[in-house]
């Protein structure tokens, strides 16, 4: 099995190793050199090997963009992964330049072509209406792994070898961080994208004070709240819970849409959960089109019974 | 300074979106074809840093077909003192590395580019971050605010688990969130002023650049695209039992 790099940073590294391991032997990219605990942790993850180079830590990316374009070097691989968040889609694209690569985005899954000689990736687009497979011609893909879409975890390794790399990189220097600041995590709730079940209002919650019925409903599940568009522009709940194609986009177990008609731009952010629960006073509103189950009434009623229900059934 | 904002014409979210089942590419024929709102948004903040005199010069520029103009007209109203627009059939169906390399050989005059953090359609969040690694410039990626003094630019970045203070001298790159500005609406005036404002049509050819499948040393390409079968409508109930019923539908599917 060929070499599979793997850039751990800002990103589940179980998932990386776990997502390399699809396709190769994993090796884990790294910025400091390693303690015993990492080690050991990398190991659990699946990693074989961990090549270390340092950067500058003082600049946002810069270190993780050279030790990818380090490893290439060094392995002379052809294939590297990185979790699909914010900073990582940055790292990605300066590691792609300097080392003339070319990208696959957020994908959601990696395999083998069927005579095995090209790796290709699996992309859901446009709210996953549409699922595409793409590749890299013509040298090296870098592949961004979308959170949370590649379950398949590494078989452990007891003790990865440690490799410091011996090269000199340059790439562009980055922004400088002034500072940082640890985000306070005072939520109760799961995030929203790594939630099981998501519970979702709509315009038709009618204001901010009517989101504790949500909130109760999502009490019974340890569930996120989410939001329509509608909902976020009628400033019932705050931007960073719309779920959308502008907003976020989730693929829970569950999801409950709660007062909410079903606009695309809705779709587009929750068509791939698993299971979908539509409660509307609107029998023709398009999301009972999406939904596995569908509840005609008047929500302000229905959603007491239903939390009065499932406690009675819990208890 | 002088900012060039990137602009990106999409399909409108609120439309159903297609894909060519045979090429992969996004179909823009029969499509609303609308400029990126994230790019409105970016346009604000670009409006804000003229009025303040930071921005002494906006320059709008795109890549994309012809009938693309409209977007860049929105920007005119909105914020762009003049645009640059990137034309050539070859440019079709280009991955981002292509369309970095473009931006960048456009926008390489600018001190400050802008540009939203991810577009609705492709949603990479790859391009601005290409561009100033190609431009060897820093880039400050999915900043929600930026504040800028002489010729440092200090942008809020947050990540799931940090609040991050970055700074970047010019010339830089900055992707901005929605959080960054928001969108308003251009009043008639600006609308007429925007009709007469240049737009400047360009090939890669007038930027030094050779474009096109054979131009690319290593490229992203599709190789299929399928659309997902629709989800089929189950179950819908109403009355007094609504409720009961759906807690057993749970139930079935062991969520409780």
């Amino acid at each position: 099995m060929s070499k599979v790099l793997a850039v751990i940073a800002h990103a589940e590294p179980t998932e990386i190793l776990g997502a390399a391991s699809t396709i190769g032997e994993p090796v884990a990219v790294v910025t400091s050199s390693p303690d015993a605990e990492t080690v050991a942790a990398l190991g659990a993850a699946g990693a074989t090997e961990i090549f270390v180079h340092e950067g500058p830590t003082d600049q946002l990316g810069t270190a993780e963009a050279a030790a990818g374009v380090a490893a290439i070097g060094h392995y002379g691989v052809s294939l590297l992964l990185i979790g699909h968040t914010p900073v990582n889609a940055a790292i990605a694209g300066r590691i792609a330049i300097a080392a003339k690569g070319a990208v696959a985005a957020d994908a959601t899954g990696i395999f083998w072509d069927d005579d095995g000689q090209e790796p290709v990736v699996a992309h859901t687009v446009f709210g996953g209406d549409y699922n595409t497979e793409s590749t890299v011609e013509g040298g090296l893909m870098i592949v961004t792994i979308r959170p949370g879409a590649i379950e398949t975890q590494a078989s452990a390794v007891a003790e990865p070898a440690i490799v410091h790399s011996d090269t000199e990189v340059e790439v562009s220097s980055g922004p400088t961080i002034a500072s940082s600041q640890a985000v306070e995590v005072t939520a109760d709730r799961p995030a929203l994208t790594a939630a099981d079940v998501v519970i979702s209002g709509g315009r038709g919650i009618g204001s901010e004070e009517n989101f504790k019925l949500i909130e109760d409903l999502a009490d019974q599940f340890n569930a996120a709240i989410g939001a329509s568009r509608a909902a976020v522009d009628s400033g019932y709940v705050p931007h960073n819970l719309q779920v959308g194609q502008t907003g976020v986009s989730v693929s829970p177990d569950l999801y409950i849409a709660v007062g909410i008609s079903g606009a695309i731009q809705h779709l587009a952010g929750m068509q791939t959960a698993k299971t979908i629960i539509a409660i509307n006073k609107d029998e023709d509103a398009p999301i009972f089109e999406v939904a596995d189950f569908g509840v005609v009434g008047d929500l302000f009623e229905v959603l007491p019974q239903i939390v009065d229900e499932i406690s009675t059934r819990k208890s | 300074m002088k900012v060039v904002v990137l602009v990106k014409q999409v399909p409108d979210t609120y439309e159903k979106r297609d894909i060519a089942l045979d090429t992969g590419m996004l179909v823009r024929q029969g499509a609303e074809n609308v400029v990126d709102e994230i790019d409105e948004r970016v346009s604000a903040v670009a409006a804000e840093l003229k009025k303040a005199g930071t921005a002494t010069e906006v320059v709008a520029v795109t890549m994309g077909p012809a009938n693309a103009d409209k977007a860049i007209r929105k920007v005119l109203a909105l914020a762009a003192d003049s645009a640059v627009h990137i034309v050539d059939d070859e440019l079709a169906g280009s991955d981002m590395i292509q369309t970095a390399r473009v931006l960048a050989a456009a926008a390489k005059d600018a001190d400050l580019i802008l540009s939203g953090a991810e577009s609705t359609d492709g949603g990479g969040a790859m391009v601005p971050a290409m561009m100033a690694e190609i431009l060897g410039r820093p880039h400050i990626p999915y900043a929600d605010s930026i504040e800028i003094t002489d010729d440092t630019i200090t942008g809020i970045t947050n990540t799931d688990t940090e609040q991050l203070t970055l700074s970047a001298t010019t010339p830089a790159v900055v992707s901005l969130t929605e959080k960054a500005g928001e969108p308003k609406l251009p009043n008639f005036k600006a609308i007429r002023e925007a009709k007469k404002k240049e737009i400047s049509v360009v090939a890669p050819a007038d930027l030094g650049l050779a474009a096109g499948p054979d131009a690319a040393y290593v490229r992203n390409v599709m190789v299929s695209a399928a659309e997902r079968p629709p989800r089929e409508a189950g179950q819908k109930v109403s009355g007094d039992t609504a409720a009961t019923q759906l807690v057993d539908f749970l139930a079935t599917r062991h969520f409780i």
